[in-house]
C-alpha cells in the first residue's frame, strides 16, 4: 500500500569517498528535513556531484550511511531507491517518444495501461506539454526536454527529488525563466528536493537552505540570506555574490585597516589575526568627503566606470592602490566621475563584514 | 556640383569598382577550386582507370557473346548449379553473420564498458587479427581443425571421441574460419557506436526503475542499433564476395558466388558468364549497402567504413 | 574485488564474471590461432603435431633456401613499398583537396574513393586482368603496385580524412596570414599536425599490399608472384610446414606494424 507522505527526510552520515588518495567526499554530514529544497553549490571538482550520485546510488561510499526517512538506503542499488532524478543533459531516451519517456517508469512499476495514459497526460499538463506525447526527443528544444526530464522525474510521485545542474545547458533568459518555474513545481508538490549547481545566483534564488561544498567537505550550510549576509570566510564570500578584500588585522576584539579601526556592527565572530574585511559593491555608497560620521570612509581615485543595463559598476583605487568596485542603480557615463577624480565611499557598520580566510 | 551630390558619385564609383572585383574574385575562387580538386585528381584517375573502367568493362561484356548482344548468359544463371551456390553463399554468409552477432555484440560491450588502459589492450587484440595476413590465418585453421590437427589430436587424447572430426574442408571448417575473419569487422562498428552511448541513459533507466537486464534490453540495446546494422552488413557483404577462405578451407564442397567467378575465369574462359556472375553480386552488394544507408543515414555509413 | 561494483547500475563483477570468461574465450578464439602458428614453425615434424616432436629451424631454411620463396618475397615487399609510397602521396593530397574544397562534388569524389572497398574484390581482381591482358600489364611489378594502389587508396583516404575533420583548418589562415602560401602553410603547419594518420595511412596501405591475396591470384604470376599467390597455391595443394615459418615472420611483422600504429596514435593524443 502506498503511503500518504508526499516527501521523505534525508539523512547523511559521516560519508566518505575516495578515489585512490584524493577525498571526494570527506565525512561529509548533513540532515535534510522532509520537503526541503536545499541546494549544494560549490565550484567544479568539490564533490557537489560526487554526493548527488551517491544519493542516487550510482556510486557507492567507501564508509558512511545515507537514509531516506527510517529506511537505511546505503547499499541499494539505484533501481530500487525510488526516487525522481533530473540529469544535468536530461537523458531523454532518443529511441522513444514523449509519452514512451514519461510512460517508462510507470509501466516498470507494473501500472495498467489506461492508468499510464491518463498520468502521463497529466504531467505533460503541468509542465505545460500538453499535446506533445507523440513527439520524439530530438524535435523538442532545449527548454521543452527540460521539461520532459521534469515531468518523467516526478511522473511516478517520489518523495525525494535530485537535480543535477539540470539548468546549465539553457540560455540565460530561459534558464532564470526556469528557476521559477521549478521553485513552482516544488511549492506544489512539496517532495524533498536537492538541488546542484556551480551557480550561486541560482541557488540563491530557488533554495530553502544552501550547502556550500568544497573540496569534499561543507563549508556552511545556511538559508541563503544568511549565507549572503553572514558568510563564514573569505571562500563563501568570494563564491557567492561579488566582491573584493582588504586585509585588516584583528585584536583585542577590534579590526584594524592599517592603523585605523573599523567600525563593526558586532565583534568578528573569528579570533585570527589575519582576516579579510568584504566589500560588497552594492553596499559601498559614494559620500561627499567628510560624510557620515557612523559610516567607514574610503577615500580613492576614480578609474574606469562601467556602465551595465540596470546598474553600472564604478572601479576605484584606494589609497594604498587597491582597485575595488561599486554598483549603483542606473547610472549613465555622461553624468559619471571622470578618471583621476578623487571620490569618497562609506560602508555602514550593518552591512561591515570580517572574514577569515578559507581554513578557518 | 554640391559636397554630397560628389560624395554620392564616388560612392557609386567605388560600388562599380567593387563589382569589377567581383568577377576577378570568383575566378581566382574558381582557380583556387579547381587546383584543390585536381589534388584528388591522381588518386581519382587510378581508381577510375584501373578498377571502375574494366568493371563497366565487365558490365558491358555481361550483355554480349559470340552473336551480339544478350540475355543468354543471365539466363544462365537460373540453372540449378548456380542457385545452389547462390544459396550456399547465402547460407554461409547469413550463418557466419549470426554468429558474428553472437560473439561480436559481448565482446564489444566488455571493451565499450572497460577502463581505458583495459580497453586499449582489448581493441589492440581484436584489431591484431585484423593486421595479420590472410592466408596465415587460413593456415593456422588448417593446422587445427585438419584430420590429425590440433583439436583431433587433443579431443581424442582427451578420449571425447572415438575417431577424427571432420571440421574443415567443408562448410564447418570455412565457417568456422570466416567467423574468425569477419568478428573484428562486427566489433569494431558496435564498439564505436555503444561508446557514443551517454553514461547517463543507463542511469537514467536504472533511477527510473529499470533493474540493470531490463535497463540493458531495453535502453541499451536499442542504443546500439545503428552500430549493430551497420556490422551486420559490413560482415555480410563482405562474406557474400569472400574468395580466399571458402576456396582453402571449403576443400572444393563449399562452391561461393566468388569461386563460381573465379572458375568461370580461369578454367572456362567464359567471360561472359564471370561477368554476368559479377555484376549479380555487385548489385547485391550494392544494393543490401543502400538499405542500409537508407536506415541509418549515408554519412554514418563512409564514416563507420 | 569481484564484490566491487562494475558498473554505474552497481552489478557488481562477480555477477557478471560469466561474460568475462565468455568474452575471455573469444578473445582466445581471435588470438589463439595465429600464435599456434609460430612454435608450429620451430617444430622438427612435417605432420604438423602439437606439441612438437622435436624443435628446429628447418623450414626457416627451407623458406630461405628456395628460390621461388625468395623471389616471391622480394616481389610482395617491392610491391608492398612501391604501393605505400604511391598510395600514401596521392591518398593525402586526395583526402586534403576534397577536405579543404567545400563543394558537393567532394562528397562524390569521396564516395568514388570508397568503391574499391565497397565492390567485392573478386569483381576487381578479374576486370584488372582482362584489363591488363590488354595491355600487358599482367605478371609485372608496375600491374601490381597499381592494382593494389587501387585498394591501399582508399584506406588511406579515410584515415587522413578523419583526421582532418578534427584539425583546425583555420591554422592554415593563419599561416597565410602571416606570409606562407598554400602550398607552404600545407607543409610547414598542417602535414606535421596529420602526420600520425598519414604514417597510419601508409602502414596500413603497406600491410594492404603484402597481405593482398585475390587480385594477386590473377595478375601477379610466373617472376612476378607474389608471396601471397605462392602460400595460396601451397595451401591448397599441400600443407607445406615451410609455410608455417613464412606465417610466423609475417606475424612478427605484422605485431611491429600495428605495434607502431597505435604507438603514433598514443603519441599523437598524449600531444594533444
Amino acid at each position: 500500500m502506498k503511503s500518504t507522505t508526499i516527501s521523505l527526510p534525508i539523512s547523511i552520515r559521516d560519508v566518505t569517498k575516495t578515489y585512490g588518495r584524493t577525498a571526494a567526499l570527506d565525512h561529509v554530514s548533513l540532515e535534510i528535513a522532509s520537503g526541503e529544497f536545499i541546494t549544494l553549490l560549490g565550484p567544479s571538482g568539490s564533490g557537489k556531484t560526487t554526493l548527488l550520485m551517491v544519493l542516487a546510488g550510482f556510486i557507492r561510499p567507501n564508509s558512511g550511511e545515507i537514509r531516506f526517512g527510517d529506511r537505511e538506503v546505503t547499499l541499494v542499488p539505484p533501481h530500487k531507491r525510488d526516487i525522481g532524478m533530473v540529469f544535468q543533459n536530461y537523458a531523454l531516451f532518443p529511441h522513444m517518444s514523449v509519452a514512451g519517456n514519461l510512460a517508462y517508469p510507470l509501466k516498470l512499476r507494473g501500472i495498467p495501461r489506461a492508468e499510464v495514459e491518463g498520468r502521463v497526460a497529466r504531467a505533460l499538463d503541468m509542465v505545460q506539454l500538453v499535446g506533445f506525447g507523440e513527439r520524439q526527443v530530438d524535435q523538442l528544444s532545449g527548454g521543452q526536454r527540460q521539461r520532459v526530464a521534469l515531468a518523467r522525474a516526478i511522473i511516478f510521485e517520489p518523495r525525494i527529488l535530485l537535480m543535477d545542474e539540470p539548468l546549465s545547458a539553457l540560455d540565460k533568459k530561459l534558464r532564470e525563466q526556469m528557476q521559477i518555474e521549478v521553485r513552482h513545481l516544488h511549492q506544489r508538490l512539496g517532495m524533498t528536493t536537492v538541488y546542484v549547481t556551480h551557480d550561486q545566483r541560482e541557488a540563491l534564488t530557488m533554495s530553502d537552505r544552501i550547502a556550500v561544498i568544497n573540496h569534499g567537505r561543507f563549508r556552511q550550510i545556511d538559508k541563503p540570506q544568511d549565507l549572503y549576509e553572514r558568510p563564514n570566510n573569505r571562500f563563501i564570500a568570494e563564491f557567492i555574490g561579488e566582491s573584493h578584500f582588504l586585509p585588516v588585522e584583528v585584536r583585542g576584539g577590534t579590526a584594524y585597516l592599517g592603523d585605523r579601526a573599523i567600525r563593526l556592527a558586532e565583534p568578528p565572530r573569528h579570533q585570527a589575526a589575519a582576516q579579510f574585511l568584504v566589500l560588497r559593491p552594492e553596499k559601498l555608497k559614494v559620500i561627499d568627503a567628510p560624510g557620515g560620521a557612523d559610516l567607514n570612509v574610503f577615500c580613492g581615485q576614480v578609474k574606469e566606470f562601467v556602465y551595465q543595463g540596470e546598474s553600472s559598476l564604478l572601479y576605484v583605487s584606494l589609497a594604498d592602490g587597491q582597485p575595488i568596485a561599486i554598483r549603483q542603480a542606473g547610472g549613465s557615463a555622461q553624468r559619471a566621475p571622470l578618471p583621476g577624480a578623487p571620490i569618497t565611499l562609506g560602508l555602514a557598520p550593518a552591512d561591515t563584514i570580517i572574514v577569515p580566510s578559507d581554513e578557518a | 556640383m554640391t559636397t554630397a551630390a560628389s560624395s554620392a558619385r564616388t560612392e557609386q564609383q567605388g560600388f562599380r569598382q567593387l563589382g569589377r572585383n567581383a568577377a576577378e574574385l570568383s575566378a581566382q575562387d574558381r582557380t583556387e577550386q579547381w587546383m584543390l580538386g585536381s589534388l584528388a585528381l591522381p588518386g581519382l584517375l587510378l581508381i577510375g582507370i584501373v578498377a571502375l573502367a574494366p568493371i563497366i568493362w565487365l558490365f558491358w561484356l555481361s550483355f554480349r557473346n559470340a552473336e551480339g548482344m544478350t540475355l543468354a548468359h543471365y539466363a544462365r544463371l537460373l540453372h540449378p548449379s548456380y542457385l545452389i551456390t547462390l544459396a550456399s553463399t547465402f547460407e554461409l554468409s547469413i550463418l557466419v553473420t549470426i554468429i558474428c552477432i553472437l560473439l561480436g555484440y559481448p565482446l564489444a560491450y566488455i571493451i565499450a564498458q572497460a577502463r581505458p588502459r583495459i580497453a586499449a589492450v582489448l581493441l589492440l587484440l581484436v584489431l591484431f587479427p585484423i593486421w595479420t595476413s590472410l592466408l596465415v590465418r587460413c593456415y593456422a585453421w588448417l593446422v587445427l581443425l585438419q584430420r590429425r590437427g590440433l583439436i583431433n589430436t587433443w579431443l581424442s587424447d582427451l578420449g571425447l571421441i572415438d575417431g577424427p572430426l571432420r571440421l574443415v574442408h567443408n562448410f564447418t571448417g570455412t565457417s568456422i574460419g570466416m567467423v574468425h575473419i569477419m568478428l573484428p569487422f562486427m566489433v569494431l562498428p558496435l564498439y564505436a557506436s555503444m561508446r557514443a552511448i551517454n553514461p547517463d541513459y543507463m542511469r537514467a533507466a536504472a533511477n527510473l526503475g529499470a533493474s540493470p537486464v531490463q535497463a540493458f534490453w531495453q535502453v541499451f540495446v536499442p542504443l546500439s542499433l545503428p552500430g549493430l546494422a551497420a556490422g551486420i552488413v559490413i560482415v555480410f557483404v563482405l562474406c557474400l564476395g569472400f574468395y580466399v577462405t571458402p576456396a582453402l578451407l571449403g576443400g572444393g564442397r563449399v562452391m561461393m558466388w566468388s569461386m563460381q567467378i573465379e572458375r568461370n575465369v580461369s578454367y572456362y574462359g567464359d567471360w561472359g558468364a564471370a561477368s554476368a556472375l559479377g555484376v549479380v553480386l555487385l548489385v547485391l552488394t550494392l544494393g543490401i549497402l543502400w538499405l542500409l544507408g537508407r536506415v541509418i543515414g549515408f554519412n554514418k555509413l563512409i564514416g563507420a567504413r | 574485488m569481484l564484490a566491487n561494483p562494475a558498473t554505474d547500475t552497481q552489478i557488481t563483477h562477480a555477477r557478471r564474471l560469466w561474460l568475462y570468461v565468455l568474452v575471455g574465450l573469444i578473445v582466445l578464439f581471435l588470438i589463439a590461432p595465429s600464435l599456434l602458428v609460430i612454435p608450429l614453425s620451430f617444430s622438427d615434424s612435417r605432420y604438423l603435431t602439437f606439441p612438437p616432436p622435436a624443435w628446429s629451424t628447418r623450414w626457416y631454411t627451407t623458406y630461405f633456401a628456395a628460390i621461388e620463396w625468395r623471389e616471391a618475397t622480394y616481389v610482395s615487399f617491392a610491391a608492398a613499398i612501391l604501393t605505400m609510397l604511391l598510395s600514401t602521396t596521392s591518398g593525402t593530397l586526395a583526402a586534403y583537396g576534397l577536405h579543404t574544397l567545400r563543394s558537393r562534388w567532394s562528397a562524390l569524389a569521396y564516395a568514388v574513393f570508397i568503391l574499391p572497398l565497397v565492390i567485392p574484390a573478386i569483381l576487381i581482381a578479374i576486370g584488372i586482368f582482362l584489363f591488363y591482358a590488354q595491355l600487358g600489364l599482367n605478371n609485372t611489378l608496375t600491374g601490381i603496385v597499381l592494382a593494389h594502389s587501387v585498394l591501399a587508396i582508399p584506406l588511406v583516404v579515410i584515415t587522413v580524412a578523419s583526421s582532418l575533420k578534427s584539425y583546425d583548418m583555420n591554422q592554415e589562415m593563419v599561416a597565410r596570414s602571416l606570409g606562407a602560401t598554400r602550398l607552404q602553410a600545407f607543409l610547414t603547419v598542417t602535414l606535421p599536425q596529420i602526420r600520425i594518420s598519414v604514417i597510419s595511412g601508409a602502414l596500413l596501405a603497406f600491410i594492404t599490399s603484402l597481405d593482398e591475396v585475390v587480385i594477386s591470384l590473377f595478375i601477379a604470376g610466373g617472376d612476378r608472384a607474389t608471396l601471397t599467390k605462392r602460400m595460396f597455391n601451397a595451401l591448397r595443394d599441400e600443407i607445406d610446414p615451410t609455410i608455417a615459418s613464412i606465417s610466423t615472420l609475417l606475424i612478427a611483422l605484422s605485431v611491429i606494424l600495428l605495434g607502431i600504429s597505435q604507438f603514433a596514435q598514443s603519441r599523437s593524443k598524449i600531444g594533444g
